[in-house]
């Protein structure tokens, strides 16, 4: 608990180093993920103990093992529920959200939009690969039309959910977009949605190197182009946000497409934690109150 | 015989059966008196048929009982329907412009010229209080009782509304003063003070008595009743109140509040326990404690939503694959929906595995009176093995799910320095290192399962097994679980009455279930008849699995009614003299 806490060091990249070394597959985008992370939370000077990271189910959701925080490793496409539950019992903490596009905008895309509805202040970063690579290689929901995959083999025909649209329209207070092949910009992008005080959404383009021979770090490079490069774009504008946020192609915008800091985060605006982390309040309610719900009933 | 006097009030959805219902409640416990009620009603905002049955006298009325002392038929329709049911010394109290059937002989006939005496253009509810007023004058209570009620119940309206409410019930008194007989037996008065509750209500308090700080749902009948008082009293009990997007994510948000440390708990009904189930699994892998209330209604599928059943316990004891230690119990009666939740978060706690409370639509929704001595807001609590801050500096390496003899391994509140760990829904290693994918061992997978199914033992241990109530050499033996207590043992009363004696075992704790000592109590047993609100006998199939103990006969029911007491006495009575061995009464009060 933040009493008891002694820091005599600075926190350094050693320290968030996992357990076991990752099983991701060599090269795989999500090495570039785990380490920004690692050095924007070095970059904070977040205690570790002070953070939790919360996953579902995927490769990229193996990712609190693999970081040397609190973690959770929850049900496929839940992670967004347990980690609300966990960040309105105990706001101290630092709530960080991992998994992957099939996790999120597939089997939790229903708790995706209403997590965002309810500006929890949490910071979840989806590693978008557009296929599935635990389950060995089928169709994700941000995989393009046409692409094969085992459970497609002649061509998707569903068409892609736009995460950053999905986002925009949800309400999401932060949205923004990474590409782990550059490290430098992703730092600096989760850096600003850890500190947002609210719900922070980073879809971040991470190559499936096994699985996806589509969209490869080699054909995302060309064509990622950074919003903080334009200086016409205004990430306080919705609107303009929007506007980019249907981009694909040539160009595929990466960096903050939007944020507002207007709106209370949730436990902010909860008068029940007005008093501080739920965690730490009085178990037993005092002997008025209780007086007063039983002469209710009489 | 326990006397008792029973009101029924019915009509269409809207036109305001349950205002009159609570204004009885309220006057009856205010006398000392008990109460129970029933509301037999459909799923239906505006129109249908809608029935509340209110049962009161000086000793428990723990059932809505066999028989109707004064009917309230507030429309035409229910006045078909339920006239038939009212027997000599019965009364009917309706507004002039329905019309009667032929009643049974001896039955009062007592209309009121509703247009005459309150101005209905400007009072669209007079009908309802001019014969809640009418009702009081027969059954002997004094106006003042009614008038307290009514400036209490539109304490929120003008001066002008109340006044106006006082006076048409007060001419609804009068009136029957003039020109009705009163009811044979007066209703008396005690000392006592009740209490009248929900068993929604009931579970929602029990929980933040025993310190839930979290609590989530998505409405689903008829387990919303929770939800409404957890809503309403959160700020004031300091409890954090969230609706969710559906059921999966309500367990899921519940056990996320409950790795952070809080108690946390959730309610729903069969098909939202179904979207559960899956965490359930979860909060028994990563071993955190969570509470689910699921109240039973008819099934299958949408099923009969506002009727009642007992036709989850195999959906509780399948829920979610894989083996894993789990409690289950079942509340009595809507006290112990009360007093069952600090046992359970105590046992769920100190064996981090989830709780089910098994509670019905009977329950959940029927009121009951109850001493206020029950609603204890400081019970035993028992938060088991947890680690709440570092101590010294120095300790060994933490390991979340340290093998122990116990199976229990000392829970961390995440925030504590030099204990960080990774909790897994997937199989993990003591130090909570996954071992499911690349590092799949089987030796250590054994291990696991084995420490999390030792709990299974101190479980069991913290749990009594059930007792039996009345005569051991009784002819006949009722069991029965949950809700049906309260019937079965006015059945017994009743059968006492009659010459045939019968003792009753109620099973409380389904999970786990004592079976040996339920065997031990049940090979004395001349007659052994499982009774039980479900078509399959999903106890009588569990005890059988669990026990190799088979029943003699059955009494089952599945209509959505509940049991009433004439309906155990005759199917005992049939069973005793070798006509059936399964009985499935019926329910003659059309609803």
């Amino acid at each position: 608990m933040a009493t008891d806490v002694v820091i005599p060091n600075l926190m350094v990249m050693a320290d968030l180093k996992g357990r076991v070394d990752p099983d991701w597959c060599p090269g795989c985008g999500d090495f570039g993920v785990l380490a920004a992370v690692q050095k924007a939370l070095v970059e904070l000077q977040i205690p570790q103990h002070e953070v939790v990271t919360v996953s579902g189910i995927g490769c990229s959701s193996n990712f609190p093992g693999f970081i040397e925080t609190y973690g959770m490793h929850t049900l496929h496409g839940r992670s967004l529920p347990v980690a609300s539950g966990m960040k309105l019992a105990n706001h101290a903490m630092t709530v960080l959200v991992t998994g992957g596009d099939g996790d999120g905008f597939g089997i939790g895309c229903g708790h995706f939009v209403h997590t965002m509805r309810r500006n929890l202040d949490l910071t979840y970063i989806v590693m978008d690969n557009q296929i599935y690579g635990l389950t060995t290689g089928q169709t994700s929901p941000t995989s393009r039309i046409g692409m094969k995959t085992k459970s497609m083999p002649f061509g998707n025909v569903d068409a892609p959910v736009n995460p950053i649209s999905l986002a925009l329209a949800a309400g999401a207070t932060f949205v923004a977009r990474g590409f782990s092949g550059d490290q430098k910009h992703l730092v600096e992008i989760l850096s600003k949605a850890i500190q947002h005080k609210g719900f922070s959404f980073i879809d971040v383009f991470s190559p499936c190197v096994t699985y996806n021979k589509d969209n490869t770090f080699q054909w995302f490079r060309p064509r990622v182009k950074k919003l903080e490069d334009n200086p016409e774009y205004d990430h306080g504008d919705w609107q303009m946000a929007m506007e980019k946020s249907t981009l694909w192609g040539d160009e595929i915008p990466i960096g903050l497409f939007f944020e507002r800091t207007d709106v209370l985060a949730a436990h902010d605006a909860e008068p029940v934690l007005n008093a501080g982390p739920l965690v730490h309040q009085e178990m037993l309610i005092p002997e008025d109150v209780v007086k007063s719900f039983i002469h209710e009933l009489m | 015989m326990r006397q008792s006097f029973t009101i029924g009030i019915g009509g269409a959805a809207g036109q305001g059966v349950a205002t009159p219902g609570d204004i009885f409640c309220k006057i009856f416990s205010r006398r000392g008196l008990h109460v129970n009620a029933y509301n037999a009603y459909q799923s239906i905002i505006r129109g249908g048929h809608t029935f509340l049955t209110v049962r009161t006298g000086p000793d428990p009325v723990t059932n809505m009982g066999d028989s109707m002392d004064l009917l309230v038929p507030l429309n035409q329709d229910t006045m078909d329907r339920h006239l038939r049911l009212l027997k000599a010394g019965g009364a009917c109290l309706y507004n002039d412009q329905i019309t009667p059937s032929t009643p049974a002989e001896g039955v009062q006939l007592c209309p009121i010229p509703v247009a005459k005496l309150a101005d209905i253009t400007r009072n669209k509810l007079a009908q309802n209080t001019l014969t809640m007023g009418a009702a009081l004058s027969m059954a002997g209570i004094g106006f003042p009782a009614l008038e307290s009620v009514i400036v209490e119940q539109f304490r929120k309206k003008d001066q002008s509304v109340i006044d106006e409410n006082v006076s048409v019930a007060r001419a609804g008194y009068d009136y029957a003063t003039q020109n009705f007989r009163p009811f044979a037996w007066p209703l008396p008065m005690t000392e006592n003070r009740y209490a009248v509750l929900s068993g929604n209500a009931a579970m929602a308090m029990g929980g933040a008595a025993a310190g839930v700080k979290f609590y989530c749902a998505y409405p689903m009948s008829p387990s919303t009743g929770v939800l409404h008082w957890m809503a309403d009293h959160a700020r004031k009990a300091g409890i954090v109140v969230r609706q969710v997007e559906d059921e999966i994510g309500v367990i899921n948000m519940a056990i996320g509040a409950a790795h952070a440390g809080v108690r946390s708990m959730c309610a729903t009904s069969g098909g939202g326990f179904a979207l559960m189930s899956e965490g359930l699994g979860l909060s028994a892998q990563a071993e955190i404690p969570v509470v689910v209330i699921d109240c039973q209604r008819a099934g299958p599928s949408t099923g009969v939503p506002t009727k009642t059943e007992q036709g989850d316990l195999w959906q509780m004891l399948g829920a979610a694959f894989g083996d894993y230690p789990r409690v289950i119990a079942a509340p009595l009666d809507i006290g112990d929906c009360f007093t069952l939740m600090a046992e359970i978060f105590n046992i769920v706690d100190r064996f981090q595995c989830p709780g089910i409370v098994l509670c019905d639509l009977l329950l959940a929704e029927g009121r009951l009176s109850v001493d206020p001595q029950v609603l204890n807001f400081r019970p035993h609590v028992d938060r088991g093995e947890l680690i709440t801050s570092n101590g010294s500096d120095t300790h060994e390496e933490y390991k979340r799910y340290l093998i122990t003899e116990s199976g229990v391994s000392p829970r961390v509140i995440p925030g504590v320095p030099g204990h960080t760990h990774v909790v897994s829904s997937d199989e993990h290693d003591e130090n909570g290192v996954l071992i499911s994918d690349e590092y799949t061992n089987a030796t250590k997978r054994r291990a696991m399962m084995e420490k999390r199914m030792r709990k299974e033992a101190g479980i069991a241990a913290s749990v009594p097994a059930p007792k039996l109530a009345g005569p051991a050499d009784a002819q006949v033996t009722l069991i029965g679980w949950g809700s049906t207590d309260g019937v079965i043992d006015e059945a017994r009363e009743l059968l006492a009455d009659q010459g045939i004696s019968a003792n009753q075992l109620q099973i409380r704790w389904l999970v786990p279930l004592h079976g040996d000592a339920i065997v031990e109590i049940l090979k004395n047993s001349k007659h052994t008849i499982i009774v039980e609100n479900n078509f399959s006998g999903q106890f009588a199939r569990y005890l059988r699995s669990e026990t190799s103990f088979v029943a003699n006969g059955h009494i089952r029911k599945y209509d959505g009614e509940p049991f009433m007491p004439h309906h155990i006495v005759e199917a005992v009575k049939d069973q005793l003299a070798g006509k059936t061995n399964l009985s499935v009464p019926t329910h003659e009060v059309m609803v």
